[in-house]
Protein backbone atom coordinates (compact mmCIF):
# COMPACT_ATOMS: atom_id res chain seq x y z
CA UNK A 1 0.00 0.00 0.00
CA UNK A 2 1.20 3.48 -0.80
CA UNK A 3 2.48 5.43 2.17
CA UNK A 4 0.26 8.34 3.16
CA UNK A 5 2.20 11.50 2.45
CA UNK A 6 1.90 14.50 4.74
CA UNK A 7 0.88 17.82 3.24
CA UNK A 8 2.03 21.26 4.35
CA UNK A 9 -0.53 24.05 4.88
CA UNK A 10 0.57 25.39 1.45
CA UNK A 11 -0.11 22.20 -0.49
CA UNK A 12 -3.10 23.66 -2.38
CA UNK A 13 -1.07 26.75 -3.29
CA UNK A 14 1.66 24.58 -4.85
CA UNK A 15 -0.81 22.54 -6.87
CA UNK A 16 -2.56 25.72 -8.06
CA UNK A 17 0.81 27.07 -9.24
CA UNK A 18 1.38 23.92 -11.30
CA UNK A 19 4.23 22.60 -9.14
CA UNK A 20 5.56 19.12 -9.72
CA UNK A 21 4.93 17.39 -6.40
CA UNK A 22 7.21 14.58 -5.18
CA UNK A 23 7.54 12.50 -2.02
CA UNK A 24 10.27 13.79 0.29
CA UNK A 25 10.91 12.55 3.84
CA UNK A 26 7.28 11.44 4.14
CA UNK A 27 5.89 14.70 2.75
CA UNK A 28 4.47 15.61 -0.61
CA UNK A 29 6.58 18.61 -1.58
CA UNK A 30 7.07 20.82 -4.66
CA UNK A 31 10.31 19.90 -6.44
CA UNK A 32 9.86 22.64 -9.03
CA UNK A 33 7.35 25.12 -10.45
CA UNK A 34 8.73 26.63 -13.65
CA UNK A 35 12.04 24.73 -13.54
CA UNK A 36 15.05 24.24 -11.30
CA UNK A 37 17.39 26.50 -13.26
CA UNK A 38 15.15 29.61 -13.54
CA UNK A 39 14.19 29.24 -9.87
CA UNK A 40 17.84 28.93 -8.88
CA UNK A 41 18.74 32.04 -10.87
CA UNK A 42 15.86 34.00 -9.33
CA UNK A 43 17.34 33.39 -5.88
CA UNK A 44 20.84 34.39 -6.98
CA UNK A 45 19.62 37.53 -8.77
CA UNK A 46 16.63 38.71 -6.76
CA UNK A 47 14.35 36.78 -4.43
CA UNK A 48 12.77 33.34 -4.16
CA UNK A 49 10.46 31.72 -1.62
CA UNK A 50 10.52 28.07 -0.50
CA UNK A 51 7.93 26.21 1.53
CA UNK A 52 10.01 24.38 4.12
CA UNK A 53 7.12 23.65 6.47
CA UNK A 54 8.11 20.00 6.46
CA UNK A 55 10.98 20.86 8.80
CA UNK A 56 10.49 20.10 12.49
CA UNK A 57 10.24 22.58 15.35
CA UNK A 58 10.88 21.62 18.96
CA UNK A 59 10.42 23.87 21.96
CA UNK A 60 12.72 23.24 24.89
CA UNK A 61 12.13 25.14 28.10
CA UNK A 62 12.63 25.14 31.81
CA UNK A 63 15.27 26.28 34.28
CA UNK A 64 17.55 23.42 33.15
CA UNK A 65 16.83 23.71 29.40
CA UNK A 66 20.27 25.16 28.76
CA UNK A 67 21.96 22.39 30.73
CA UNK A 68 20.07 19.73 28.75
CA UNK A 69 20.89 21.22 25.37
CA UNK A 70 24.50 21.93 26.27
CA UNK A 71 24.91 18.20 26.92
CA UNK A 72 23.38 17.17 23.57
CA UNK A 73 24.38 19.87 21.07
CA UNK A 74 27.90 20.48 19.80
CA UNK A 75 27.95 24.27 19.77
CA UNK A 76 28.09 26.44 22.88
CA UNK A 77 24.72 28.01 23.69
CA UNK A 78 26.40 30.34 26.20
CA UNK A 79 27.70 32.25 23.18
CA UNK A 80 24.21 33.39 22.23
CA UNK A 81 21.57 35.34 24.09
CA UNK A 82 17.85 35.91 23.53
CA UNK A 83 17.26 37.02 19.92
CA UNK A 84 20.24 35.06 18.61
CA UNK A 85 20.50 31.73 16.82
CA UNK A 86 23.25 29.19 16.25
CA UNK A 87 24.04 26.41 13.78
CA UNK A 88 24.78 23.28 15.77
CA UNK A 89 24.91 19.48 15.62
CA UNK A 90 23.02 16.83 17.53
CA UNK A 91 25.71 14.22 18.08
CA UNK A 92 25.66 10.59 19.17
CA UNK A 93 28.01 8.90 21.65
CA UNK A 94 30.56 8.25 18.89
CA UNK A 95 30.56 11.88 17.76
CA UNK A 96 28.46 10.97 14.71
CA UNK A 97 25.97 13.51 13.45
CA UNK A 98 22.36 12.60 14.26
CA UNK A 99 21.23 15.88 12.67
CA UNK A 100 22.30 19.43 11.97
CA UNK A 101 19.96 22.14 13.13
CA UNK A 102 19.57 25.73 14.19
CA UNK A 103 18.96 26.55 17.86
CA UNK A 104 17.12 29.81 18.56
CA UNK A 105 17.40 31.26 22.06
CA UNK A 106 13.92 32.67 22.59
CA UNK A 107 14.41 33.56 26.24
CA UNK A 108 17.15 32.75 28.74
CA UNK A 109 15.47 29.42 29.54
CA UNK A 110 13.50 28.77 26.36
CA UNK A 111 14.75 27.55 22.99
CA UNK A 112 13.38 26.64 19.57
CA UNK A 113 15.18 23.96 17.56
CA UNK A 114 14.48 23.74 13.81
CA UNK A 115 15.48 20.30 12.53
CA UNK A 116 15.49 18.38 9.26
CA UNK A 117 12.16 16.84 8.25
CA UNK A 118 13.69 13.42 7.68
CA UNK A 119 15.13 13.34 11.21
CA UNK A 120 12.27 14.86 13.16
CA UNK A 121 11.20 11.65 14.91
CA UNK A 122 14.71 10.37 15.59
CA UNK A 123 15.80 13.74 16.95
CA UNK A 124 12.76 14.13 19.13
CA UNK A 125 13.14 10.63 20.54
CA UNK A 126 16.83 11.22 21.26
CA UNK A 127 16.27 14.50 23.09
CA UNK A 128 13.10 13.40 24.88
CA UNK A 129 14.78 10.29 26.30
CA UNK A 130 17.50 12.46 27.76
CA UNK A 131 15.18 15.09 29.26
CA UNK A 132 16.13 16.01 32.80
CA UNK A 133 14.02 17.35 35.66
CA UNK A 134 13.59 21.06 35.04
CA UNK A 135 13.55 20.76 31.26
CA UNK A 136 10.64 20.09 28.94
CA UNK A 137 10.87 19.16 25.27
CA UNK A 138 7.83 19.47 23.01
CA UNK A 139 7.40 18.74 19.29
CA UNK A 140 5.49 21.77 18.02
CA UNK A 141 6.04 21.06 14.32
CA UNK A 142 2.39 20.72 13.41
CA UNK A 143 1.55 24.17 14.73
CA UNK A 144 3.86 26.01 12.37
CA UNK A 145 4.66 26.63 8.75
CA UNK A 146 8.08 27.85 7.62
CA UNK A 147 8.84 29.94 4.54
CA UNK A 148 12.41 30.59 3.42
CA UNK A 149 12.66 33.89 1.53
CA UNK A 150 16.11 34.08 0.02
CA UNK A 151 18.08 36.28 -2.35
CA UNK A 152 19.91 39.60 -2.53
CA UNK A 153 16.60 41.53 -2.64
CA UNK A 154 14.67 39.34 -0.17
CA UNK A 155 14.92 41.71 2.79
CA UNK A 156 14.09 44.78 0.71
CA UNK A 157 11.07 43.09 -0.90
CA UNK A 158 9.69 42.22 2.54
CA UNK A 159 10.39 45.76 3.84
CA UNK A 160 12.38 44.31 6.73
CA UNK A 161 15.12 46.21 8.55
CA UNK A 162 18.71 45.15 8.07
CA UNK A 163 19.81 42.71 10.75
CA UNK A 164 22.77 40.44 11.45
CA UNK A 165 22.79 36.85 10.22
CA UNK A 166 21.70 34.36 12.89
CA UNK A 167 19.48 36.83 14.71
CA UNK A 168 15.70 36.78 14.85
CA UNK A 169 12.79 38.93 15.91
CA UNK A 170 9.06 38.77 16.25
CA UNK A 171 7.40 40.86 13.62
CA UNK A 172 4.56 41.22 11.17
CA UNK A 173 4.60 41.07 7.39
CA UNK A 174 1.56 42.82 5.92
CA UNK A 175 -0.17 42.41 9.26
CA UNK A 176 0.60 38.69 9.64
CA UNK A 177 2.37 37.92 12.92
CA UNK A 178 5.50 35.84 12.49
CA UNK A 179 9.04 35.16 13.68
CA UNK A 180 11.64 36.38 11.20
CA UNK A 181 14.91 34.47 11.37
CA UNK A 182 17.98 35.74 9.53
CA UNK A 183 19.00 32.29 8.42
CA UNK A 184 18.90 30.27 5.21
CA UNK A 185 20.27 27.44 3.13
CA UNK A 186 21.20 29.13 -0.15
CA UNK A 187 24.31 31.20 0.55
CA UNK A 188 22.24 34.36 -0.06
CA UNK A 189 20.85 37.01 2.24
CA UNK A 190 17.30 36.55 3.36
CA UNK A 191 15.27 35.05 6.13
CA UNK A 192 13.24 32.07 7.23
CA UNK A 193 9.80 33.03 8.50
CA UNK A 194 8.03 30.92 11.09
CA UNK A 195 4.28 31.47 11.04
CA UNK A 196 1.25 29.78 12.56
CA UNK A 197 0.01 27.05 10.21
CA UNK A 198 -3.37 28.75 9.77
CA UNK A 199 -1.70 31.98 8.59
CA UNK A 200 0.69 30.28 6.17
CA UNK A 201 -1.37 30.62 3.00
CA UNK A 202 -2.01 34.33 3.57
CA UNK A 203 1.69 34.94 4.20
CA UNK A 204 2.67 32.92 1.11
CA UNK A 205 0.30 35.02 -1.00
CA UNK A 206 1.76 38.25 0.38
CA UNK A 207 5.33 37.12 -0.19
CA UNK A 208 4.53 36.21 -3.82
CA UNK A 209 2.73 39.55 -4.28
CA UNK A 210 5.92 41.24 -3.13
CA UNK A 211 7.76 39.62 -6.02
CA UNK A 212 9.33 36.47 -4.61
CA UNK A 213 9.55 33.64 -7.15
CA UNK A 214 8.19 30.30 -5.87
CA UNK A 215 11.06 27.79 -5.70
CA UNK A 216 11.03 24.05 -5.11
CA UNK A 217 13.27 21.51 -3.45
CA UNK A 218 15.22 21.09 -6.71
CA UNK A 219 16.58 24.63 -6.57
CA UNK A 220 17.03 24.36 -2.81
CA UNK A 221 19.47 21.50 -3.43
CA UNK A 222 21.45 23.19 -6.24
CA UNK A 223 21.66 26.42 -4.22
CA UNK A 224 22.88 24.77 -1.02
CA UNK A 225 25.43 22.74 -2.94
CA UNK A 226 26.84 25.82 -4.70
CA UNK A 227 27.10 27.32 -1.22
CA UNK A 228 28.92 24.14 0.03
CA UNK A 229 26.31 23.64 2.75
CA UNK A 230 26.11 19.98 3.76
CA UNK A 231 22.87 18.00 3.52
CA UNK A 232 22.17 15.61 6.37
CA UNK A 233 21.66 12.10 5.02
CA UNK A 234 24.08 12.76 2.14
CA UNK A 235 27.18 14.62 3.30
CA UNK A 236 26.82 14.16 7.03
CA UNK A 237 25.23 11.18 8.78
CA UNK A 238 25.27 9.38 12.14
CA UNK A 239 28.34 7.53 10.77
CA UNK A 240 30.31 10.66 9.86
CA UNK A 241 31.75 13.15 12.29
CA UNK A 242 32.07 16.91 12.44
CA UNK A 243 35.87 16.97 12.24
CA UNK A 244 36.01 14.99 8.98
CA UNK A 245 33.10 17.06 7.61
CA UNK A 246 34.86 20.36 8.26
CA UNK A 247 32.28 21.31 10.89
CA UNK A 248 34.72 21.55 13.79
CA UNK A 249 33.92 25.27 13.93
CA UNK A 250 30.50 24.50 15.42
CA UNK A 251 31.84 22.04 18.01
CA UNK A 252 32.75 23.56 21.37
CA UNK A 253 35.28 20.92 22.36
CA UNK A 254 35.97 22.72 25.64
CA UNK A 255 32.54 21.65 26.97
CA UNK A 256 31.03 18.20 27.48
CA UNK A 257 28.40 16.90 25.04
CA UNK A 258 27.62 13.50 23.47
CA UNK A 259 30.67 12.34 21.57
CA UNK A 260 32.89 15.25 22.66
CA UNK A 261 35.73 12.97 23.93
CA UNK A 262 35.74 11.07 20.61
CA UNK A 263 35.81 14.35 18.63
CA UNK A 264 38.66 15.74 20.76
CA UNK A 265 40.66 12.62 20.16
CA UNK A 266 39.91 12.70 16.43
CA UNK A 267 40.94 16.34 16.22
CA UNK A 268 44.32 15.55 17.79
CA UNK A 269 44.87 12.42 15.69
CA UNK A 270 43.61 14.06 12.50
CA UNK A 271 40.78 12.56 10.40
CA UNK A 272 41.53 9.93 7.77
CA UNK A 273 39.05 11.43 5.32
CA UNK A 274 37.79 14.92 4.75
CA UNK A 275 34.66 16.27 3.14
CA UNK A 276 35.65 18.50 0.23
CA UNK A 277 33.86 20.56 -2.37
CA UNK A 278 34.84 20.05 -5.99
CA UNK A 279 34.12 21.33 -9.48
CA UNK A 280 34.29 19.22 -12.63
CA UNK A 281 36.83 20.37 -15.16
CA UNK A 282 35.01 18.71 -18.03
CA UNK A 283 31.46 17.81 -18.99
CA UNK A 284 29.37 15.47 -16.89
CA UNK A 285 27.34 15.57 -13.71
CA UNK A 286 28.62 13.88 -10.54
CA UNK A 287 26.02 12.09 -8.42
CA UNK A 288 25.82 10.68 -4.90
CA UNK A 289 27.59 7.32 -4.59
CA UNK A 290 30.04 7.74 -7.48
CA UNK A 291 33.61 6.69 -6.73
CA UNK A 292 36.41 9.23 -6.51
CA UNK A 293 39.63 7.56 -7.68
CA UNK A 294 42.13 7.03 -4.89
CA UNK A 295 39.56 5.98 -2.33
CA UNK A 296 36.77 8.51 -2.08
CA UNK A 297 33.09 8.86 -2.71
CA UNK A 298 30.74 11.57 -3.92
CA UNK A 299 28.12 12.37 -1.26
CA UNK A 300 26.26 15.08 -3.22
CA UNK A 301 26.52 16.11 -6.84
CA UNK A 302 24.62 18.21 -9.32
CA UNK A 303 24.89 20.63 -12.18
CA UNK A 304 25.69 24.17 -11.03
CA UNK A 305 23.40 26.64 -12.80
CA UNK A 306 25.79 29.52 -12.03
CA UNK A 307 29.06 27.83 -13.05
CA UNK A 308 27.32 25.72 -15.73
CA UNK A 309 29.34 22.66 -14.82
CA UNK A 310 29.19 19.67 -12.53
CA UNK A 311 29.84 20.32 -8.84
CA UNK A 312 29.72 18.22 -5.71
CA UNK A 313 30.96 17.24 -2.31
CA UNK A 314 32.59 14.05 -1.21
CA UNK A 315 34.95 12.38 1.23
CA UNK A 316 38.53 11.84 0.10
CA UNK A 317 41.74 10.86 1.91
CA UNK A 318 42.77 13.77 4.14
CA UNK A 319 46.25 14.01 2.60
CA UNK A 320 44.78 14.93 -0.78
CA UNK A 321 42.05 17.26 0.44
CA UNK A 322 43.76 20.62 -0.11
CA UNK A 323 42.11 23.13 -2.45
CA UNK A 324 43.59 22.84 -5.93
CA UNK A 325 44.10 19.07 -5.76
CA UNK A 326 43.11 17.22 -8.94
CA UNK A 327 40.54 14.44 -8.61
CA UNK A 328 39.12 11.88 -11.01
CA UNK A 329 35.49 10.86 -10.60
CA UNK A 330 33.97 7.75 -12.12
CA UNK A 331 30.85 9.10 -13.86
CA UNK A 332 29.07 5.96 -15.08
CA UNK A 333 32.22 4.32 -16.33
CA UNK A 334 33.95 7.46 -17.63
CA UNK A 335 36.73 9.10 -15.66
CA UNK A 336 36.03 12.83 -15.33
CA UNK A 337 38.58 15.36 -14.11
CA UNK A 338 37.63 17.50 -11.13
CA UNK A 339 39.39 19.88 -8.77
CA UNK A 340 39.04 20.45 -5.04
CA UNK A 341 37.92 24.04 -4.39
CA UNK A 342 37.62 26.28 -1.35
CA UNK A 343 34.16 26.56 0.16
CA UNK A 344 31.79 27.90 -0.97
CA UNK A 345 31.84 26.52 -4.49
CA UNK A 346 30.04 29.63 -5.74
CA UNK A 347 29.87 33.11 -4.27
CA UNK A 348 28.62 36.12 -6.17
CA UNK A 349 31.20 38.82 -6.74
CA UNK A 350 30.05 41.89 -4.84
CA UNK B 1 11.49 28.89 -23.37
CA UNK B 2 10.19 25.35 -23.00
CA UNK B 3 8.08 24.00 -25.85
CA UNK B 4 4.42 23.14 -25.29
CA UNK B 5 3.24 19.54 -25.48
CA UNK B 6 3.13 18.28 -29.06
CA UNK B 7 3.63 15.00 -30.92
CA UNK B 8 4.05 15.62 -34.66
CA UNK B 9 1.97 13.41 -36.98
CA UNK B 10 4.80 12.73 -39.40
CA UNK B 11 7.12 11.08 -36.87
CA UNK B 12 7.39 7.47 -35.78
CA UNK B 13 7.66 6.73 -32.05
CA UNK B 14 9.16 4.21 -29.66
CA UNK B 15 7.54 3.45 -26.32
CA UNK B 16 10.77 4.53 -24.58
CA UNK B 17 9.72 8.11 -25.46
CA UNK B 18 11.94 8.45 -28.50
CA UNK B 19 11.03 9.59 -32.00
CA UNK B 20 12.40 8.90 -35.50
CA UNK B 21 12.05 11.01 -38.62
CA UNK B 22 12.62 8.50 -41.42
CA UNK B 23 13.93 9.69 -44.76
CA UNK B 24 14.80 6.88 -47.18
CA UNK B 25 17.57 4.77 -45.65
CA UNK B 26 18.35 7.38 -43.02
CA UNK B 27 16.62 8.58 -39.88
CA UNK B 28 17.00 11.45 -37.45
CA UNK B 29 16.37 10.48 -33.80
CA UNK B 30 15.45 12.38 -30.67
CA UNK B 31 13.43 12.27 -27.46
CA UNK B 32 9.79 13.29 -27.20
CA UNK B 33 8.21 16.23 -25.45
CA UNK B 34 7.08 13.84 -22.71
CA UNK B 35 10.64 12.62 -22.10
CA UNK B 36 12.17 16.09 -21.86
CA UNK B 37 9.33 17.30 -19.63
CA UNK B 38 9.79 14.38 -17.25
CA UNK B 39 13.52 15.08 -16.98
CA UNK B 40 13.37 18.87 -16.73
CA UNK B 41 15.97 21.20 -18.16
CA UNK B 42 18.75 19.17 -19.72
CA UNK B 43 22.27 20.06 -18.66
CA UNK B 44 24.29 17.28 -20.26
CA UNK B 45 24.12 15.10 -23.38
CA UNK B 46 26.45 12.13 -23.64
CA UNK B 47 26.32 11.19 -27.34
CA UNK B 48 27.61 8.14 -29.20
CA UNK B 49 30.55 8.58 -31.58
CA UNK B 50 30.04 9.05 -35.28
CA UNK B 51 30.57 5.67 -36.89
CA UNK B 52 29.22 3.72 -33.90
CA UNK B 53 26.53 1.20 -34.56
CA UNK B 54 23.42 1.37 -32.43
CA UNK B 55 20.87 -1.37 -31.85
CA UNK B 56 17.11 -0.99 -31.68
CA UNK B 57 15.81 -0.98 -28.09
CA UNK B 58 19.31 -0.44 -26.65
CA UNK B 59 20.75 2.71 -25.11
CA UNK B 60 22.89 4.83 -27.44
CA UNK B 61 23.45 7.86 -25.24
CA UNK B 62 22.47 9.67 -22.04
CA UNK B 63 20.57 12.84 -21.38
CA UNK B 64 20.84 14.40 -17.97
CA UNK B 65 18.97 17.11 -16.12
CA UNK B 66 19.75 18.76 -12.81
CA UNK B 67 17.75 16.03 -11.13
CA UNK B 68 18.24 12.84 -13.12
CA UNK B 69 20.05 10.98 -15.86
CA UNK B 70 18.28 8.87 -18.48
CA UNK B 71 19.44 6.49 -21.17
CA UNK B 72 18.33 7.34 -24.68
CA UNK B 73 16.88 4.27 -26.37
CA UNK B 74 17.40 3.64 -30.08
CA UNK B 75 14.06 3.20 -31.85
CA UNK B 76 15.91 1.69 -34.84
CA UNK B 77 19.25 0.01 -35.58
CA UNK B 78 21.85 1.85 -37.60
CA UNK B 79 25.22 3.49 -38.01
CA UNK B 80 25.70 6.93 -36.51
CA UNK B 81 26.31 9.42 -39.32
CA UNK B 82 26.08 12.63 -37.33
CA UNK B 83 25.73 13.81 -33.74
CA UNK B 84 23.99 17.12 -33.04
CA UNK B 85 26.86 19.29 -31.81
CA UNK B 86 24.45 22.07 -30.82
CA UNK B 87 22.87 19.81 -28.20
CA UNK B 88 26.27 18.87 -26.78
CA UNK B 89 27.04 22.56 -26.27
CA UNK B 90 23.49 23.63 -25.33
CA UNK B 91 21.55 20.62 -24.03
CA UNK B 92 18.56 22.83 -23.19
CA UNK B 93 17.94 23.01 -26.96
CA UNK B 94 16.12 19.69 -26.49
CA UNK B 95 13.66 21.32 -24.07
CA UNK B 96 13.13 24.28 -26.36
CA UNK B 97 12.59 22.33 -29.57
CA UNK B 98 12.57 18.54 -29.05
CA UNK B 99 11.60 17.66 -32.64
CA UNK B 100 13.61 20.34 -34.46
CA UNK B 101 16.89 21.91 -33.29
CA UNK B 102 16.95 19.43 -30.41
CA UNK B 103 17.43 16.28 -32.50
CA UNK B 104 20.15 13.97 -31.13
CA UNK B 105 21.65 11.84 -33.91
CA UNK B 106 21.27 10.97 -37.58
CA UNK B 107 21.74 7.32 -38.57
CA UNK B 108 21.87 5.10 -41.63
CA UNK B 109 19.38 2.29 -41.14
CA UNK B 110 20.88 -1.19 -41.07
CA UNK B 111 17.54 -2.95 -40.84
CA UNK B 112 14.86 -0.79 -42.54
CA UNK B 113 12.13 -3.35 -41.90
CA UNK B 114 12.31 -2.38 -38.20
CA UNK B 115 10.37 0.78 -39.03
CA UNK B 116 7.22 -1.36 -39.25
CA UNK B 117 7.37 -2.00 -35.51
CA UNK B 118 7.37 1.68 -34.52
CA UNK B 119 4.30 3.44 -33.18
CA UNK B 120 2.33 6.02 -35.10
CA UNK B 121 1.36 9.21 -33.34
CA UNK B 122 -1.98 7.97 -32.05
CA UNK B 123 -0.47 4.80 -30.60
CA UNK B 124 2.28 6.83 -28.95
CA UNK B 125 -0.19 9.30 -27.47
CA UNK B 126 -1.86 6.30 -25.85
CA UNK B 127 1.51 5.33 -24.34
CA UNK B 128 1.83 8.85 -22.93
CA UNK B 129 -1.74 8.76 -21.59
CA UNK B 130 -0.96 5.49 -19.80
CA UNK B 131 2.36 6.70 -18.37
Amino acid sequence: MAQMLLKTPLHDRHVALGARMVPFAGWEMPVQYQGVIPEHRAVRADCGVFDVSHMGEFEVEGPRATELLQSLLSNDLEKIGPGEAQYTLLTNDRGGIIDDLIAYRLEPFRYLLIVNAANREVDFGWVKEREIRGSDVRDASDEYALLAVQGPRAIERLDLPEAKQFTFAEGAIDGIQCMVNRTGYTGEAGCEILVMAEDAAALWDRVLARGAVPCGLGARDTLRLEASLPLHGNDITPDTDAISAGLGWCCALDKEFSGAPELRELKVRGPERKLVSFVLEEKGVPRQGMAIEGGGEVTSGTHSPMLERGIGMGYIPAESAAAGTDLAIDVRGKSRRARVVKRPIYKREE
Amino acid sequence: MAASETYPDELKYHSGHDWARIDGDQAVLGITWFAQDALGELVHYEPPNEGDTIAKDSAYGEVESVKAVSDVIAPLSGEVLEVNAKVIEEPETVNDDPYGEGWLIRIRLTNPSETDSLLDVDAYKQVVADS
